[in-house]
This record gives C-alpha cells, sequence and structure tokens, in this order.
C-alpha cells in the first residue's frame, strides 16, 4: 500500500523516475495547487524497496510493510 | 491523515511548518531524510540530538526537525557547535551547512574544528552555488561553471573540500550525492557513531541556480548527471588526472580514529579539579 500527501508533493517526478519497478505514473492533469501530482498505478509492482520514500524531498511518500493482501 | 499512512520520517517533523520551503525537486529534502535514515540505523534517538546551521538554503533543515537546534550566523555553526558539545558532551552535535557557509564565510571554523577533532558531524550540502541569495560563485564552483556573477565562467580552481578537511585532521570524512541515498544514509551513520569530527560532503542539486545557469535541466537530469559522473574514491585512486576531469568522487576518504577535544577536556577538569567534583561541566543540566 503506498499512500502519497497531495498536500506535501510539489511534482518533481523524482519518484517516476526512481523506482525502478516503474510504479509510478506522470500525471497529466494539474491539481488545485498547479502541481502534477504522480500516481502510483501499478502498485502490485511495488518491491518496499523504499527508494521512493527516502528519496522524496517532500516526505509525501509512504509505503507500507505490511500489507493485508 | 491517517498517521501510520505518513511519511516514515515524519515523526521528526514539526508537520505544522510542511511543505518546506525548497524548491520543487531540490536535494536537501533527500538529505534530511538520509539524515534521518542514518540516525536510525546508528540507534540515536533523536532527543540526543542538537543541531546547528548557518545561514543559506541547507541551513534552513533544523528549523524543521523537532529538535533543540541553533540557527546561528553565517559561517558559524561550527563554532556554536563547538560550543554545544564542550557545554554537554554527551549530546549528538550535528551541524547542517552548505558549500557558502562552510567553505566561505566559515572556512577558518571549518578546517580548526577538524584539527580539533571535536566530535561533532557536519553535513555539507554542496550545490556548488549561493542558491539562497541569488546563485552567486561559491569557492566550490567549478570552474568554468556559469553564475549570475561568473557570466563568463569561474575563473578560480574550486575547493575540493572533503580532501581539505581529511588534510587538516578530521577523524570520519565522506562524500556522496543525492543521487547515492542508500550510500548516504551508511556514511551518515558512520559519521554519527565516530567520536570525532566528522564530515559528510553531500553534492546536491540546485537547479534552481546552478542547474539554470549552467543548462543541467531538471532536478532528474541532475540527478543522473550525478549517478553517471561519480567515480567511487577506490577506483579513483587508480585513475589519471586527465580521466578523472568533470567526474565527482565518492566514497569514504578518511576513517581512522582519533583522540577527541571534549573528552581530552573532560578528563583534563577531572585531573585537575582540587574542589572535588568539576562544575564546568553540565552544570545547566545539574541544576546546581
Ligand atoms: S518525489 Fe515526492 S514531491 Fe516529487 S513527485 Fe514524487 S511524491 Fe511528489
Ligand atoms: S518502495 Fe521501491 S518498488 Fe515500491 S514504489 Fe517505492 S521505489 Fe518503487
Amino acid at each position: 500500500m503506498i499512500t502519497l500527501d497531495k498536500n506535501l508533493c510539489k511534482g518533481c517526478n523524482i519518484c517516476t523516475e526512481f523506482c525502478h519497478q516503474h510504479v509510478y505514473e506522470e500525471s497529466l492533469t494539474l491539481d488545485k495547487k498547479g502541481v502534477y501530482v504522480p500516481n502510483p498505478k501499478n502498485v502490485e509492482r511495488c518491491t518496499k524497496c523504499q527508494i521512493c520514500s527516502l528519496m522524496c524531498p517532500d516526505q509525501a511518500i509512504e509505503v507500507e510493510e505490511d500489507d493485508e493482501d | 491523515m491517517d498517521e501510520t499512512k505518513e511519511n516514515r520520517f515524519m515523526k521528526y517533523l514539526r508537520r505544522e511548518r510542511l511543505p518546506n520551503i525548497f524548491c520543487a525537486g531540490c536535494g536537501i529534502g533527500i538529505v534530511m531524510n538520509t539524515f534521518f535514515n542514518g540516525m536510525e540505523m546508528a540507534e540515536v534517538p533523536l532527543e540526543e540530538v542538537v543541531m546547528a546551521s548557518g545561514i543559506g538554503c541547507s541551513s534552513r533543515i533544523p528549523g524543521y526537525v523537532k529538535c533543540d537546534s541553533l540557527h546561528t550566523t553565517h559561517g558559524r555553526p561550527i563554532s556554536f557547535a563547538t560550543g554545544l558539545k564542550l557545554a554537554n558532551p554527551e549530546m549528538n552535535v550535528v551541524v547542517f551547512t552548505g558549500d557558502g557557509d562552510a567553505a566561505a564565510i566559515g572556512g577558518n571554523h571549518l578546517i580548526h574544528s577538524a584539527r580539533r577533532n571535536i566530535d561533532i558531524t557536519v553535513i555539507c550540502i554542496n550545490n556548488s552555488i549561493y542558491g539562497m541569495t541569488g546563485g552567486q560563485i561559491s569557492p566550490t564552483s567549478p570552474q568554468g561553471s556559469y553564475a549570475t556573477t561568473a557570466p563568463y565562467g569561474a575563473l578560480e580552481n574550486p575547493f575540493d573540500l572533503s580532501r581539505l578537511v581529511t588534510a587538516a585532521g578530521a577523524s570520519y570524512v565522506a562524500r556522496w550525492t543525492t543521487a547515492h541515498p542508500l550510500q548516504l544514509s551508511k556514511a551518515i551513520k558512520k559519521g554519527l557513531n565516530n567520536k570525532g569530527f566528522s564530515f559528510i560532503e553531500v553534492i546536491s542539486q540546485c537547479h534552481t541556480y546552478f542547474g539554470r545557469k549552467n543548462r543541467m535541466g531538471s532536478p532528474i537530469d541532475m540527478l543522473k548527471w550525478m549517478k553517471e559522473e561519480s567515480v567511487v574514491k577506490r577506483k579513483a585512486d587508480k585513475m589519471d588526472e586527465s580521466e578523472l576531469e568533470g567526474k565527482i568522487i565518492v566514497g569514504e576518504f578518511h576513517n581512522k580514529p582519533a583522540p577527541e577535544l571534549s573528552q581530552i577536556n573532560c578528563k583534563l577538569l577531572e585531573d585537575k579539579c582540587t574542589a572535588g567534583k568539576s562544575s564546568a561541566f553540565r552544570s545547566a543540566y545539574q541544576g546546581d
């Protein structure tokens, strides 16, 4: 489970670029703050390596360790 | 927002002050994360950390962290940190500084604290430019790079900070980039655990000024550039100068424990104090 805080994200897409599993997808629509917030679309591919949560400069990402599924 | 779904480092941060002031994609936020990661790896609780910073973008970090901190004058955080460490040697004193703060106006404090090998951990976020004040050349700007004060390219030789601090006498010195968050976390862990002066230089992207002036593109482009141009020290030692042009040498520069100033100072006080217990240290904490 990946949670992305839209109030913190500034749309830099570092997560989109550096997730080796290509979990995130760049957004094509601006949100109300004028930010292209990426979408963690392919969650099932996530290996929970935590690179995205370590590299997000705005602490906007949480990757939960234990999944229910 | 559900607290369990917040970023794992949010518990260390002053939530009400976020989002942080840094530009979208700035490397400083990555350094913050790697610091918390390294701190957890070193098993240092945040309650035992006190931070000091000077002036510049990187010096804004302590303002976001839930710990005791001093946001000091330009170039002087290491001097304040020295005072903190001598007053309470049990604290883990950490300095966040930048290339302008540590190498230009604070250059002398940097080399002398390294020489004293006082137990503080200095994390120097080196983005090769003055970001906060509008993109002026700094002492680490590569020769030929552009800035608002160098429209024809920098004429001067830059400092190699890690080598400078090693030569000055620090006991732990490492350099990584924001494109190496795992290695950087590990270096921070080692720096915190080292009883002596630890210097961790982080090459970081300032796409707003350094990137724009030097046509380097987005933060992602700059992160990729840092990753591609980095050569680990062990390999670089075997290469010659021409091959290393434009490369970023990363890795551990120095790791050799040496006698540490605050301990030497404590011992001297214990030895020389004839009035029973020495009172110069920790008096504020003992209520005497
Ligand atoms: S790295 Fe963080 S701030 Fe950047 S786009 Fe991803 S979630 Fe947003
Ligand atoms: S934890 Fe790793 S695999 Fe999962 S989304 Fe983040 S970077 Fe991708």
